[in-house]
C-alpha cells in the first residue's frame, strides 16, 4: 500500500479541522478520489454512449467515432426481449429469495454467535464452504433431483420443482445462505454479550432475543447484505436457464440473451438492454445505501 | 479510550472477556426452556436441510460421478465406473488443465496483492466525512451491480484489437483478448475493476462501525493518521479483515464470468470453473470428466475453508 | 407420480437418479448419508412426461430456438398456417438460441415440448439412438419435395427418420463484387490460384482473407473445407466419427496446407469475433471471407447486392470441389409427446411446401429445404446458394454437428486455437487431439 502512505498522509487532520472547507490536503483527496471515480465510471459511460448509437453507423465507422445517435436501441430492446413480462418474473424470484436468505441466514448466524457449541465450527464451515462450491459442477445432480420432486399444480404449472419459481428461489437461497451466515455470524459475535444477559433477566425467550435484540442491531449488516444479495440474485441467470424450460418464465437477465442473435449480435442493442436491466439494481442500491448509512449513524450516535 | 461505549465499536472482544462469556454461555444453555430448544433447533435445522439437500448432496453426487464416464443422458444402468481414469486424463492428456491452475493462482495473487488492498484503501479514504462521498461510493460500486452482458461488452469496447479504445488511443496493434500472453492481464484489470468496489463496500461497512473515540484518543496521543490506522483501527477491524480475505479467496477460486464472456475460458484464459462449465454444462456433457475437475476445485476450496476454520478455532480456544 | 408412502421413500426421491441408479451400488456404500437413501429403486425412470395423455386434444407445443426477431416472427406465421389448416393450436415456447442449444440434454430429459427445433447431423442421430426423440418415419412417408441427401441427413443410425428439415445455409468464400471489379480479380479454381490471388491482394493493400475465431467455432469451417478438399467427404465423416486417427498423414496435410494459407489470413484472429472480421470485408479492407451465408447479416441493406461468393477451390483434382458444409435446421419430435397424433400432423405440415412458402415469403435470409417450394422470391445470392448446395455431391453439417459435441467443444476448439496461435508444432497438437479423442470416443 505504497499509495496509502502517500495520500493517506494528506488528510491527517483532527475532527475539528474537518469543518474547514478548503484545506489543500482535502483538495488532493478529492482530486484523487475524483480521478478514480471517473476512471471507474468511464467504461460504463462509454457503453451507455454506445447504446445510444446505431449499429450501422458504428459498424462502418468503428466505435471510436462520433455520430449515429439514436434512441431506437432502447425501444427495440424493450420490445424484442419483452422486458415488461420478464421484469416481473425477476421480481417473483428476487424478492422472496433475498428475504428468505437473510432470514434463514440470520437464524443460523444467531445460534452460532449466541451459543457456543462444539458443533458451531462445523456448522459455520458447512455453510461457508457451500458458498465456495462451483455451482456449475452441481448442475446435473440438482437437475435430476428437481425433475423428481413433485409440486402441486397450484404452485407450479409444471407440477415439478423443475421449471418452477419455487425451485429457483430455493436454489438461490441455498447458495447464498453461506455467505450471509458467514458475514452475519461475524457481526453478531462482536455484539456485546451483556445485551443478552439483560434480556435474560427480563425473561426474554430465545426467539425474542433474536428478533428484538440482535436483529435490530444487525441492520447495517443486513442492509449491506441485502444490497449485495439483490444484485447477485437478480443478476443470476445460470440457474434460471438450466432449471427452467419455459422461455416465458425466464427472469430478465436471462431474457437479455434474446437480444443476441443466433449468429449476428447487435452489440449496441445488447448494451441498451443491459442498461435497462441494470436500472432496478441501481435503484435498490440507492435506496439501501441510504438505509445503510442511517443504520450506521444510529449505531454510532448512541455512543 | 472508553472501553465498550458502543455497540459496533468492540468487534474485537478482548480475549479475557471472551473466555468468561464462553463459559457463561455453556452454562446457560442447560437453563433453556423447552420452547427455546425447539426454536433453536428449527432455526438451525431448516436452513441446514436446505443447504445440505441442495448443495452438499449434489456435491457428494458430483464426487461420485467423477469416477464414472457418464454422459448425462438416460438411465443409470448405462453408467460405468471407470475408477480414477478421469483424474488421470485431467492431469495427463488435457492441455488446458495446467494453465487453468496457474491462472487461478495468478488471479488470487492479483486480487490479493492489488485489488483487495486498493479497495480497502479507498474505503479508508471514503470513511472520512467527505462531501460527495456517496458519489464516489456509487461510482466504485457500479461495476458490481452491472450484468454480465454489459460488462463483457464494456471491455470488448476497450480491448477490441481493431475497434477498441485502447489501441486507438495508444496507436498500437496489441491483440488484447487474443494474445494468450496478454489477455489474462487484460481480464485481470477488468476483474480488479469489479473487485475493488465490492471490497470497498464491505470494508466501508466495517469502518463505519469503528468507534470514533478510538481514533480521537490516538490522535490526542499524537500518533499520525497512518499509524493510528495500523495500530488501532486495523486490529479492531479483524473480523472484517477476515471476511475480506475469505471473499478474495472465494472470488478468485470461483472467478468465472469475465473469462466466460470474453472467450468461454479458452486460449490463455483457462480457469478451473470455466473448464468445469465447458465439460458439464451445455452440449458437451462430459459429466464424469467435468465432475473430476469439479472435485479438484472442491478439494482446493476445502483446503482454504479448513485453514480458515482452523484459525477461528484456535482463536476461540485462546 | 404417486405420493411417497414412507419417509424413506420420500428421501429416496431426493437422491438424484444419477446417483441412485448408478450401476454399481457398492460404489455408493461409503457415501455419507447416501447409502440409507437408496432403499427403493423407484427412480430408475426420470422425467415422466407422459402423465397426462392429450389424445383428442387440440393443442400441440413447440420448443423453438428461433429467438431472433425475424425467424421468430416467421415461426409464428408458419404455426398460424398450421392452425388454419388443421384447427390445432400451437403453443410456442421460445428460448434463446444459445441457451436452447446448451441445455438440450436436460431439456429432452425433463419435460420437452411435443415438437422442438434441432439440427441434422451426429447429435440428432445420437438423441435418436438414446431414445430421446420420437420416430417420424410415418411422417416421412407423407412428405414430398426432399432430395435423398436431405432424407439421409434426417435418418438415424437405425434407418428410421427422426428429423424434418426446414432450412439450411452453405459455407462459402464471400467477397464484395465492387472490390473485385475494381482490382480485376478472378474467382480462384485451385489452391494455387487462391495463393496467387492472395498475394496480389496483399500487394493491393488488402487483407486477403478475413478471419476471426474468438468464439472458437468459426475456424472449424476452415478445417472442414480443407479436409473435404484434401481427403474427401468419407474420410472427413469417418474422422469426425472417431474412426480415423488424427495423427495420420492425411490430417497432417490438412494442417500443413492451412499453415501455408495462414499468412493470407487476417492476423491475431483469436481476439476477433466473426462480426468484426466481417466488418473488415464490409469496409473493403479485406478481400474475401470463408463463412456461412449469415455473413450477409453484417451488411447494410443497400450492400446486399454487392455480396457474392464462390465455393472453396479445389486442392486435389482427384477429390474435386463438390463437397461442402451446409448445416440443416429443422424439427424433431419428443420421445413421448402429449399427443403423438398432433405432433406428427405438425411435423408433416412443417415439412410441407405450404410451410416452406410461408418461410420464403417472410424471411429472405434462409434457404428452405423443400425443393417443391416456390422460390421465385429468392434474391440472386439465395438462388446461387441454393444452386451451389443442389450441385454438391456430399453435404457435411459442420464440425460441431458432425462429431460428438464434447469432442468438438472441449478438444477441437482449444486445439484449433492452439494451431492458429502456433502453427509450427502440428504433430504435437495432433498427438494431443488423438489422445483426447481416444479417451472420449471409447467412453
Amino acid at each position: 500500500m505504497s499509495t496509502a502512505t502517500l495520500t493517506g498522509e494528506a488528510p491527517a487532520d483532527t475532527p475539528a479541522a474537518r469543518r474547514r472547507p478548503l484545506r489543500p490536503a482535502r483538495v488532493v483527496l478529492h482530486l484523487f478520489l475524483g480521478t478514480v471515480a471517473v476512471g471507474w465510471l468511464f467504461p460504463i459511460l462509454w457503453a451507455v454512449l454506445t447504446s445510444l448509437r446505431s449499429y450501422e453507423y458504428t459498424a462502418s465507422n468503428g466505435y471510436v467515432s462520433l455520430g449515429g445517435w439514436t434512441f431506437d436501441n432502447y425501444l427495440t430492446a424493450w420490445r424484442t426481449a419483452e422486458f415488461g413480462k420478464h421484469f416481473l418474473n425477476s421480481l417473483y424470484i428476487t424478492v422472496p429469495a433475498v428475504l428468505l436468505t437473510l432470514f434463514l441466514a440470520s437464524c443460523v448466524a444467531f445460534v452460532i454467535a449466541r451459543f457456543s457449541w462444539k458443533l458451531n465450527i462445523a456448522l459455520l464451515g458447512l455453510f461457508t464452504a457451500a458458498n465456495l462450491l462451483p455451482q456449475q459442477a452441481l448442475l446435473i445432480p440438482l437437475f435430476r433431483m428437481f425433475t423428481q420432486i413433485p409440486l402441486p399444480a397450484w404452485m407450479s404449472d409444471s407440477e415439478l420443482l423443475y421449471d418452477s419459481y419455487w425451485g429457483l428461489i430455493l436454489v438461490n437461497v441455498a447458495f447464498q445462505c453461506g455467505f450471509c451466515v458467514f458475514v452475519l455470524s461475524n457481526y453478531m459475535k462482536a455484539l456485546p454479550h451483556e445485551l443478552y444477559e439483560a434480556a435474560m433477566v427480563d425473561g426474554a425467550s430465545v426467539w425474542r432475543q433474536y428478533w428484538q435484540v440482535t436483529m435490530p442491531l444487525c441492520r447495517p449488516a443486513l442492509a449491506a447484505l441485502a444490497t449485495l444479495e439483490v444484485t447477485w440474485i437478480y443478476n443470476e441467470f445460470f440457474w434460471a436457464t438450466v432449471l427452467m424450460r419455459t422461455g416465458d418464465k425466464f427472469p430478465v437477465t436471462s431474457s437479455l440473451n434474446n437480444l443476441r442473435g443466433e449468429f449476428f449480435t447487435d452489440n449496441n442493442l445488447v448494451s441498451a438492454g443491459s442498461v435497462l436491466v441494470a436500472i432496478p439494481t441501481l435503484v435498490i442500491f440507492f435506496l439501501l445505501q441510504k438505509q445503510f448509512v442511517r443504520g450506521l449513524t444510529l449505531g454510532a450516535s448512541k455512543g | 479510550m472508553s472501553d465498550l461505549p458502543l455497540i459496533q465499536a468492540d468487534r474485537a472482544v478482548p480475549p479475557p472477556a471472551a473466555t468468561t462469556t464462553t463459559r457463561g454461555r455453556g452454562r446457560r444453555l442447560r437453563l433453556l426452556s423447552r420452547t427455546d430448544r425447539v426454536v433453536i433447533t428449527l432455526m438451525v435445522l431448516v436452513p441446514l436441510l436446505l443447504v445440505v439437500g441442495l448443495v452438499w448432496l449434489p456435491a457428494a453426487a458430483t464426487v461420485l460421478l467423477s469416477g464414472t464416464d457418464w454422459d448425462g443422458i438416460g438411465s443409470l444402468g448405462e453408467i460405468d465406473w471407470v475408477g480414477l481414469r478421469n483424474y488421470d486424463d485431467v492431469v495427463n492428456i488435457y492441455p488446458p488443465f495446467v494453465p487453468a491452475v496457474q491462472n487461478n493462482l495468478l488471479w488470487l495473487a492479483a486480487l490479493f496483492v492489488v485489488a483487495t488492498p486498493f479497495g480497502m484503501f479507498l474505503a479508508v479514504l471514503l470513511d472520512k466525512e467527505l462531501r460527495g462521498s456517496r458519489f464516489y461510493q456509487t461510482a466504485l460500486y457500479l461495476p458490481v451491480v452491472l450484468s454480465l452482458a454489459l460488462i463483457g461488452f464494456v471491455w470488448q469496447l476497450i480491448y477490441s484489437r481493431d475497434q477498441g479504445l485502447l489501441n486507438a488511443v495508444l496507436g498500437g496493434q496489441t491483440d488484447w483478448y487474443g494474445d494468450p500472453h496478454v489477455n489474462i492481464w487484460a481480464v485481470l484489470v477488468a476483474a480488479g475493476w469489479r473487485h475493488v468496489g465490492y471490497i470497498m463496500l464491505l470494508y466501508l461497512a466495517g469502518l463505519k462501525g469503528v468507534d470514533p473515540s478510538l481514533r480521537e484518543a490516538a490522535a490526542v496521543d499524537g500518533s499520525s493518521e497512518i499509524s493510528t490506522f495500523f495500530r488501532v483501527v486495523f486490529p479492531v477491524m479483524r473480523p472484517i479483515n477476515i471476511i475480506v480475505l475469505v471473499v478474495t479467496v472465494i472470488e478468485s477460486l470461483r472467478a468465472f464470468d469475465l473469462v466466460w464472456v470474453v472467450n468461454k475460458g479458452r486460449n490463455g484464459l483457462e480457469l478451473l470453473s470455466a473448464l468445469v462449465t465447458q465439460n458439464v454444462v451445455g452440449e458437451a456433457s462430459r459429466i464424469g470428466f467435468g465432475s473430476a475437475l469439479a472435485t479438484i476445485m472442491l478439494v482446493v476450496s476445502l483446503v482454504f475453508i479448513t485453514l480458515y476454520l482452523f484459525t477461528v478455532m484456535r482463536e476461540d480456544r485462546r | 407420480m404417486s405420493r411417497p408412502r414412507t419417509e424413506a421413500e420420500y428421501l429416496a426421491r431426493l437422491v438424484p437418479p444419477s446417483v441412485a441408479g448408478l450401476n454399481r451400488r457398492s460404489l455408493l456404500a461409503g457415501a455419507a448419508g447416501a447409502g440409507a437413501l437408496l432403499g427403493t429403486g423407484l427412480l430408475a425412470g426420470c422425467g415422466d412426461s407422459d402423465s397426462d395423455s392429450g389424445a383428442g386434444s387440440k393443442v400441440v407445443s413447440v420448443g423453438s430456438n428461433q429467438s431472433d426477431p425475424k425467424p421468430k416472427d416467421v415461426t409464428a406465421k408458419v404455426m398460424d398456417g398450421f392452425k388454419t389448416s388443421s384447427g390445432i393450436t400451437v403453443n410456442i415456447n421460445t428460448v434463446d438460441h444459445n441457451t436452447f442449444q446448451e441445455n438440450i440434454n436436460n431439456y429432452l430429459q425433463g419435460k420437452p415440448d411435443d415438437v422442438f427445433t434441432w439440427f441434422a447431423g451426429y447429435r440428432m442421430r445420437f438423441f435418436a439412438g438414446k431414445g430421446l426423440a420420437g420416430d417420424a418415419s410415418d411422417v416421412w412417408s407423407k412428405l414430398s419435395g426432399y432430395s435423398d441427401a436431405f432424407k439421409k441427413a434426417s435418418t438415424g443410425d437405425d434407418g428410421k427418420q427422426y428429423f424434418v428439415p426446414a432450412s439450411y445455409y452453405p459455407w462459402a468464400v464471400f467477397y464484395r463484387k465492387s472490390v473485385w471489379q475494381q482490382h480485376g480479380y478472378q474467382v480462384p479454381k485451385t489452391l494455387d490460384d487462391l495463393n496467387t490471388l492472395g498475394t496480389q491482394m496483399k500487394k493491393d493493400g488488402l487483407i486477403p482473407i478475413a478471419f476471426g475465431d474468438k468464439d472458437g467455432w468459426p475456424a472449424m469451417g476452415t478445417f472442414d473445407i480443407l479436409n473435404l478438399r484434401i481427403n474427401g467427404y468419407q474420410f472427413h465423416i469417418d474422422l469426425m466419427a472417431g474412426k480415423e486417427a488424427w495423427t495420420s498423414d492425411k490430417v497432417k496435410k490438412v494442417f500443413d496446407t492451412w499453415a501455408g494459407l495462414l499468412p493470407l489470413h487476417q492476423p491475431d484472429a483469436l481476439g476477433r469475433t466473426w462480426q468484426e472480421a466481417a466488418q473488415s470485408l464490409q469496409q473493403k479492407k479485406s478481400g474475401m471471407y470463408l463463412l456461412g451465408l449469415f455473413v450477409g447479416q453484417q451488411f447494410n441493406n443497400d450492400e446486399q447486392d454487392d455480396l457474392d461468393f464462390f465455393t472453396f477451390p479445389e486442392v486435389d483434382s482427384t477429390i474435386g470441389a463438390k463437397a461442402l458444409d451446409a448445416p440443416i435446421d429443422g424439427y424433431m419430435m419428443a420421445r413421448k409427446p402429449k399427443s403423438e397424433a398432433n405432433a406428427k400432423k405438425l411435423l408433416e405440415y412443417l415439412g410441407s411446401k405450404d410451410a416452406a412458402n410461408i418461410t420464403v415469403k417472410n424471411d429472405p435470409s434462409t434457404l428452405v429445404a423443400n425443393t417443391s417450394a416456390d422460390t421465385s422470391g429468392y434474391t440472386a445470392l439465395q438462388k446461387k446458394a441454393a444452386e451451389l448446395v443442389g450441385s454438391a455431391t456430399e453435404i457435411a453439417q459442420f464440425l460441431d454437428r458432425d462429431t460428438r459435441p464434447d469432442f468438438a467443444s472441449t478438444v477441437m476448439i482449444p486445439a484449433i486455437q492452439q494451431f492458429i496461435k502456433d502453427p509450427k508444432d502440428i504433430s504435437g497438437l495432433l498427438t494431443s487431439i488423438e489422445n483426447q479423442k481416444k479417451s472420449i470416443f471409447t467412453s
